[in-house]
């Protein structure tokens, strides 16, 4: 039914153009749509994550605006595009301008990857996951370049924080994802989703993929910056860490990005260990748009997760973070895959 | 379609190359070299050589340039641009440039370039390149592969030994 929509609007637009810029249109109308569904998704996250912080601190959260405060983000949305953007004398301006946008285009090329169902997918390509994790090591130079650029003690050393925090959970997140490779096969996220029609991994991989699976979550919480691991933004010690000299729209993409950033991190979690689009057991096989419904709910319950973390656990400091990676992370991956290996080899998978 | 990207990108590239090296802020020329970088990595991908852009944009956008920017910030302050070059410098790299621009042309003109029909061009499977790692074979690659471990594995072992030559003898020097 989707792809009957998709074919739908491809035939309309051979009506009215040539081939070559019916591409053209198609390429234009897909980008249109994922910058649609970035907004979208920044917004909707940000609500979430409010609602949820209510939940777990005993009070309401944002209910006025909408339902169940629904448009309060689009409100901020629009208070944000209409402020100033303002900028430091001293600051570095060409780099200060840029540097924003490193950390939206690699969310947004990223976002390009996620299979929202089993139609909605706009870039699989044989080297899926290897492409995913190499674009996202190119947005810390955003963050990098925000703290440098900004010209601002709290920014450098926001910066710097950022830069080994990420490069070192870059390692974790990477050995994590090559583990299920070990147990997929094959590094193209619609075949990941394939096998796992007889059995999710993290049932399929048991306990060294329950073990990747934790791994996985830890350092996708250091990778996204998000809270036990927020050292970059500590507000207590440096303002707002590397985005302080930055305001409207400017800091709001930075905000954005963090969310979808979690987003992609929670769908990968759903593709390796959750199935991704496939429903349980499949029971909903034969209703056309099941599989976008059951990666919404699966994602929402990863990200949930997430949230949760956020609101239960204290901030490290930078030695703890380190010591948390380098010693006890890193040794225990290594072991994990030589598992994963060792049981794929024996044939010891469910 | 192809030929207008192609054309687009390698122009972009060349000219943020140029701005690299004619840049005398460092982190900017930087981030020009990135931009050159990146470039390469999408004429990789336009030609569907997806590993190889994978590997570009991991290995030097996301390794090279980020370990660059990240030493870059710790020795060097905002605002202060390096000493200009002196005149005899420019003219030197300027010839060897030229140099170098009209060996390539001469190279890329001389050659008889075989024109592979579509049908023929083969799609570098992720299986491919891992089987060619690993094969002791006619066409495998074992040897090297072996080689850069065992240097990667000294350079690891280097950076420790480097990391923590002065431990000891502090810890001497506090008793």
């Amino acid at each position: 039914m989707v792809l009957n929509i998709f074919t739908d609007i491809h035939n309309l637009l051979l009506e009215y153009m040539s081939e070559e810029a019916t591409h053209i249109t198609e390429l234009i109308l897909i980008a249109a749509a994922y910058l649609g569904i970035f907004a979208i998704l920044g917004l909707l996250l940000v609500w979430l994550e409010r609602r949820v912080a209510g939940f777990f601190q005993l009070r309401l959260g944002p209910n006025r605006v909408g339902p169940f405060g629904l448009f309060q983000t689009i409100a901020d949305a629009l208070k944000l595009v209409s402020k100033e953007l303002t900028g430091t004398v001293k600051a570095d301006s060409q780099l200060y301008r840029i540097a924003p946008y490193f950390v939206i285009t690699t969310a947004l090329m990223s976002l390009a990857l996620i299979p929202f169902s089993q139609e909605i997918q706009a870039f699989d390509i044989n080297i899926g996951l290897f492409f995913l994790t190499s674009v996202s090591s190119i947005g810390v130079i955003g963050i990098f370049l925000a703290g440098w650029a900004s010209n601002n003690k709290y920014s450098l050393i926001g910066g710097m924080r950022t830069g080994i925090q990420m490069i070192s959970y870059e390692l974790s997140v990477g050995m994590a994802i090559v583990t299920m490779v070990v147990l997929a096969g094959t590094l193209q996220i619609s075949e990941i989703i394939e096998l796992q029609k007889d059995g999710w991994f993290i049932f399929q991989g048991h306990i060294p993929a329950v073990i990747a699976f934790m791994i996985f979550m830890i350092a996708g919480t250091a990778e996204s910056n998000r809270v036990p691991f927020d050292l970059v933004e500590a507000e207590s010690e440096l303002g707002a860490g590397f985005h302080t000299e930055y305001s409207g729209m400017n800091f709001a993409y930075y905000f954005l990005a963090e969310f979808v950033n979690m987003f992609i991190i929670a769908s990968i979690a759903v593709v390796l260990f959750f199935g991704g689009w496939l429903s349980p057991f499949g029971i909903t096989d034969a209703i056309p748009f099941a599989g976008l419904f059951w990666f919404t709910i699966k994602v929402i319950g990863v990200i949930f997760l997430f949230m949760w973390f956020r609101w239960t656990f204290p901030r490290f400091r930078i030695d703890q973070l380190l010591t948390l990676e380098w010693k006890y992370l890193l040794p225990i991956n290594m072991v994990n895959i030589v598992l994963m290996a060792l049981m794929v080899w024996l044939g010891l998978t469910l | 379609m192809e030929r207008i990207i192609f054309y687009i990108i390698a122009v972009l590239m060349i000219i943020f190359a140029v701005m690299a090296v004619s840049n005398r802020n460092i982190m900017r020329s930087i981030i020009y070299l990135l931009f050159v970088l990146i470039g390469m990595a999408g004429i990789y991908f336009m030609i569907e050589f997806f590993f190889l852009g994978a590997v570009q944009l991991t290995v030097y956008a996301g390794g090279i340039i980020v370990l660059y920017v990240n030493s870059v910030m710790l020795v060097e302050k905002i605002n202060t641009p390096l000493p200009p070059t002196p005149f005899w410098r420019k003219l030197l790299a300027g010839g060897i440039s030229l140099a170098g621009i009209v060996l390539t042309l001469i190279a890329v003109w001389s050659h008889n370039f075989v024109n592979i029909a579509e049908s023929q061009a083969k799609e570098t499977s992720i299986e491919d390149i891992g089987l060619a790692f690993l094969n002791y074979g006619d066409k495998g690659y074992i040897l090297p592969f072996e080689v850069i471990s065992i240097l990667l594995l000294a350079a690891m072992v280097g950076a420790i030994v480097i990391a923590k030559t002065n431990k000891p003898q502090k810890s001497n020097e506090q008793k």
